[in-house]
C-alpha cells in the first residue's frame, strides 16, 4: 500500500515462506439474534496471506459468522457475540479498540455491490480520507489509482473518474466496492458472497482479482458455490446450522471429506 | 406437470384443452374485475378533480373581483382656506434636535385637524357639476382612509396647499358595492345604504367613466381598516405570517430533523424511546386548536409571552409542525437501502459520519420536502392562533416578531365575520386566493427543489 498502517505488524513467522502464521483466531465463538442461537462454539485458526472460503447451506450462519470479523452484528439490533477474536492477537472486543479503527484494518466487501451514489474517484477515496491516510490531491489522486489498478479496474475508468460509481455494471460495481476496501488499506478482506450477484464472465473476473490479492491481503470469503470455493481458497470450512462441521485445507475438504455431512453437502445429497 | 408428463398422450392433450378453457373462463372473469376497478378508479379521480374544480372556481370568481374596486378620478384643491396650518417647521441651527421633533409634532397635529372631508366634498361635487349632491352624501362614496390620503400628501409636501391637483380617489365599500352591482336597484330608499343622490352620483360618473375599476394594490400594502373597509388590506396579516413562518423554520426544521435523526440513527431500541414513538405519533393526531391551549397556557400565561405575537404564534406552530416533520424524515430515513448503511460502516466510518456523509446527503430532498409541507400547513392553520389572541383586530405592519399582529388565516375569519358581508364576502375570497397562492407557490418550490436534487443524487 501507497500508505502504510501502523498497526500493520508483520511477525517473524510472516516472513518465511510457505509457513503462512495464523492472523485471525477465533475461540468459543457464539452468536445470538435474541433468543435464537445462530453460531454454536466456533474455534478457527485463519492464517495469513491466503484466502479462507466458508461453505454450507442457506441459514448456516457462515456470514454471521464472517461479520463477527469486523464487529458488522454490532449494527444489528439484539444480535450478541461470544467467545473470543483475536487478529494478530488482539483480542477485537477489548474495550480499549475503537471499532472504527478495527473496520479501517478489516475491510469488507457484501453481496450485493453497494458503491456510494458519489463519483467513482469519491468511492476510494472516502475510506482514505476519513481515516486521515491522505494529505493534499495528489497523495489521493495516486491512492485512487493505486487502488483501481489492484481492483484490475484502472483501465476501464481511468477516463471517467468523475462518473457517479453507480452508473458502472455489476462486475465493474462491485471491483469497485474490493478497490474501495483496499484504498483503506486493510490487513484482512472480508467478502460475503461477492459474486452471487454477478453474471460468470464478472465472476471470473473478480476470483482472478481475489487470487491476486492473496499476495498481499489475508482473505476471508463466503461462498454458495462450491466450485468457487475450490477455485479461489486454500483453506475451507464447512458450516451447518450453526456449527463448524469440518475446517481444512480445501483439497482435503473436497477430495477427501472427514466428515460425512461435508461429504454429503459437497456431492449435493444435503444443502 | 409431472402427473401429466406420465399420462398417456390423448388424455394429457384432453387435460391441456379442459385447462386453457378453464384459464379463459377465469380470465374474463378477472379481466370484468380490472376493468370494474378501473372506471372505479377513474370516476373517484374525476370526480375529486371535479370538487376541487368548483372550489378554485367557486373562490376564483367570487375573490377576484375584489382586486379591483371603483375608485373616482378628480381634482383635489388643496383650499388654503381649509388647510390652515403654519408653515412646516425647519430645523435651525440653535434647536436641539428634541426641539424640533416636539415643532413637528405639534405641525402633524394641526394638520390632523384640518377638515380634510371639506376637501372631498368639494372634489366629489365638483366632479359632477350637473349633480345634486349634498355634503353627507358626498362624504358617504368616497372610502374614509382618503382624508388620510390626503393628509399624507400635505405633510410630505406642504407646496400642494393653494393647488388644484388631480388625485385617485377609492370609492367607499356601500358606493362599491354599489358600482359593482351588489345592492338590489329596487330595494326602497329606506333600506338602501346610500342615499339617492349618491347614488345618483355613481351611476352619472360611471357612465361618463370619471368613476371606473382600478386594481386593488391597497389589499397588498395596507394593513386592515375597521373604519374604512374599502382600503383595508393584507400587508399586516402577511408580515405577522411571515414572521410565525420564520419561527417555525428556524425551530421547527432544525429540532425535527435533529430529532428524526436520533431517533432513527442513535436512540437504543427500548421502552423510553418506544414511549417517546408512540408520543410523536399520537402528537400528530392531537387536534390543533389543543396546540393553541398550550401555547396559551404555557407561553403567555407561564412565561408571558404578549398576546397576539408571531413570537407565539410561531412557537405555537412549531410544536403542531414538529411531530409531522419528525415522522416524515424518519419515514425518508428509514427508506434509506441498509446496503448504504453498511458499505458506510464496513469502510470504519463511525455512525456520525455514515450519517452526514452518506445517510443525509441522499435523504436531504424528502426531508427538504416534508420541512416545506409542515411549514406550509403551519401557515394555513388558524385554531391554535385563535387561542393566542391572534384574532384581535391589530391595524399596523408589525415591526418585530413582539409586537401584535394579525395572520392570513385569521384575518380570513375575521373578514368572513364582518358585519358588512355585501363587501366583505368578496374582500375573504380574495384574501383566501393570496393565502392559497402562497401555498401553491410553497408546494411548487417543494416539488421543483425536490426534482432538482433528486436529478443530480
Amino acid at each position: 500500500m501507497s500508505a502504510p498502517l501502523t498497526t500493520i505488524r508483520p511477525t517473524a513467522s510472516a516472513l518465511d515462506g510457505d509457513a503462512r502464521a495464523n492472523r485471525i483466531s477465533a475461540r468459543d465463538v457464539t452468536v445470538h439474534y435474541g433468543p435464537k442461537q445462530a453460531i454454536f462454539d466456533v474455534s478457527m485458526e485463519i492464517p495469513e496471506r491466503s484466502v479462507t472460503a466458508f461453505i454450507g447451506p442457506s441459514g448456516c450462519g457462515k456470514s454471521t459468522f464472517l461479520r463477527c470479523f469486523n464487529r458488522m452484528n454490532d449494527t444489528i439490533e439484539g444480535c450478541r457475540v461470544g467467545g473470543t477474536i483475536t487478529i494478530d492477537g488482539e483480542d477485537i472486543h477489548d474495550p480499549a479498540l475503537d471499532v472504527v479503527e478495527l473496520r479501517a484494518r478489516v475491510g469488507m466487501v457484501f453481496q450485493k455491490p453497494n458503491p456510494f451514489p458519489k463519483s467513482i474517484y469519491d468511492n476510494i477515496a472516502y475510506g482514505p480520507r476519513i481515516h486521515g491516510l491522505v494529505r493534499g490531491k495528489a497523495e489521493t489522486d495516486a491512492l485512487v489509482e493505486s487502488a483501481l489498478q489492484k481492483a484490475g479496474l484502472w483501465k476501464e475508468v481511468a477516463d471517467r473518474l468523475d462518473a457517479p460509481g453507480t452508473g458502472l455494471s455489476g462486475g465493474q460495481q462491485q471491483r469497485l466496492c474490493i478497490a474501495r476496501a483496499i484504498a483503506t488499506g486493510p490487513e484482512v478482506i472480508l467478502m460475503d458472497e461477492p459474486c452471487s450477484a454477478l453474471d460468470p464472465i464478472a465472476t471470473a473476473v473478480v476470483e482472478d482479482l481475489i487470487h491476486e490479492l492473496k499476495e498481499q491481503y489475508t482473505i476471508v470469503i463466503v461462498t454458495h458455490s462450491m466450485q468457487q470455493a475450490a477455485r479461489v481458497s486454500q483453506k475451507t470450512a464447512f458450516f451447518h446450522l450453526g456449527k463448524l462441521i469440518e475446517y481444512g485445507e480445501t483439497e482435503q475438504i473436497f477430495v477427501n471429506p472427514r466428515e460425512k455431512q461435508t461429504e454429503a453437502y459437497i456431492t449435493g445429497r444435503i444443502g | 406437470m409431472t402427473a401429466i408428463d406420465t399420462a398417456p398422450a390423448g388424455s394429457a392433450a384432453d387435460e391441456n384443452a379442459r385447462r386453457r378453457a378453464q384459464i379463459r373462463r377465469s380470465l374474463t372473469r378477472r379481466n370484468r374485475a380490472e376493468t370494474r376497478f378501473r372506471l372505479l378508479g377513474l370516476g373517484s379521480a374525476l370526480a375529486a378533480m371535479a370538487f376541487v374544480a368548483v372550489l378554485f372556481g367557486n373562490i376564483l370568481s367570487h375573490g377576484l373581483p375584489a382586486f379591483w374596486q371603483y375608485t373616482l378620478d378628480a381634482e383635489v384643491t388643496f383650499d388654503a382656506a381649509v388647510i390652515r396650518v403654519p408653515e412646516r417647521p425647519v430645523q435651525g441651527a440653535d434647536q436641539s434636535d428634541a426641539e424640533f421633533r416636539a415643532a413637528m409634532l405639534s405641525w402633524q397635529r394641526r394638520l390632523a385637524m384640518v377638515n380634510w372631508n371639506r376637501l372631498i366634498v368639494a372634489s366629489v361635487q365638483a366632479a359632477a357639476p350637473g349633480q345634486q349632491i349634498d355634503d353627507r352624501a358626498a362624504v358617504s362614496v368616497i372610502d374614509s382612509g382618503v382624508r388620510f390620503v390626503l393628509r399624507d400628501m400635505v405633510a410630505d409636501n406642504p407646496a400642494l396647499i393653494g393647488q388644484t391637483v388631480p388625485v385617485r380617489m377609492l370609492l367607499s365599500a356601500d358606493g362599491d358595492n354599489w358600482a359593482k352591482g351588489r345592492i338590489s336597484r329596487d330595494l326602497p330608499d329606506a333600506r338602501q345604504q346610500l342615499s339617492r343622490p349618491a347614488r345618483d352620483w355613481i351611476d352619472s360618473l360611471m357612465a361618463q367613466g370619471t368613476v371606473h375599476r382600478a386594481f386593488a394594490w391597497h389589499i397588498f400594502t395596507n394593513v386592515d381598516s375597521r373604519t374604512s373597509p374599502a382600503s383595508a388590506g393584507l400587508a399586516g396579516a402577511f408580515v405577522g405570517s411571515l414572521y410565525m413562518m420564520i419561527v417555525v423554520i428556524l425551530l421547527a426544521v432544525p429540532i425535527g430533523v435533529a430529532s428524526a435523526i436520533y431517533l432513527e440513527e442513535f436512540a437504543p431500541r427500548n421502552r423510553a424511546t418506544d414511549l417517546i414513538e408512540v408520543n410523536i405519533n399520537n402528537l400528530a393526531a392531537v387536534p390543533s386548536i389543543v396546540f393553541g391551549l398550550l401555547g396559551a397556557a404555557v407561553f403567555i400565561n407561564i412565561f408571558h409571552l404578549p398576546f397576539s405575537a408571531p413570537l407565539v404564534g410561531g412557537l405555537v406552530l412549531t410544536l403542531m409542525t414538529l411531530p409531522t416533520i419528525i415522522i416524515a424524515t424518519r419515514s425518508s430515513l428509514r427508506a434509506v437501502p441498509p446496503s448504504l448503511r453498511q458499505a458506510a460502516l464496513g469502510l470504519g466510518a463511525s455512525r456520525t459520519q455514515m450519517v452526514f456523509h452518506h445517510v443525509l446527503p441522499v435523504t436531504f430532498p424528502g426531508i427538504l420536502t416534508a420541512s416545506i409541507l409542515g411549514v406550509a400547513q403551519a401557515l394555513g392553520e388558524t385554531a391554535p392562533l385563535l387561542l393566542i389572541g391572534m384574532n384581535a383586530f391589530v391595524a399596523n405592519i408589525p415591526a418585530t416578531p413582539m409586537e401584535q399582529s394579525a395572520a392570513l388565516p385569521v384575518q380570513i375569519y375575521l373578514w368572513q365575520g364582518n358585519e358588512n358581508r355585501n363587501f366583505f364576502e368578496p374582500r375573504t375570497f380574495a384574501a383566501i386566493i393570496v393565502l392559497l397562492g402562497l401555498m401553491i407557490l410553497l408546494n411548487a418550490l417543494a416539488i421543483w427543489l425536490r426534482g432538482r436534487l433528486e436529478r443530480k443524487a
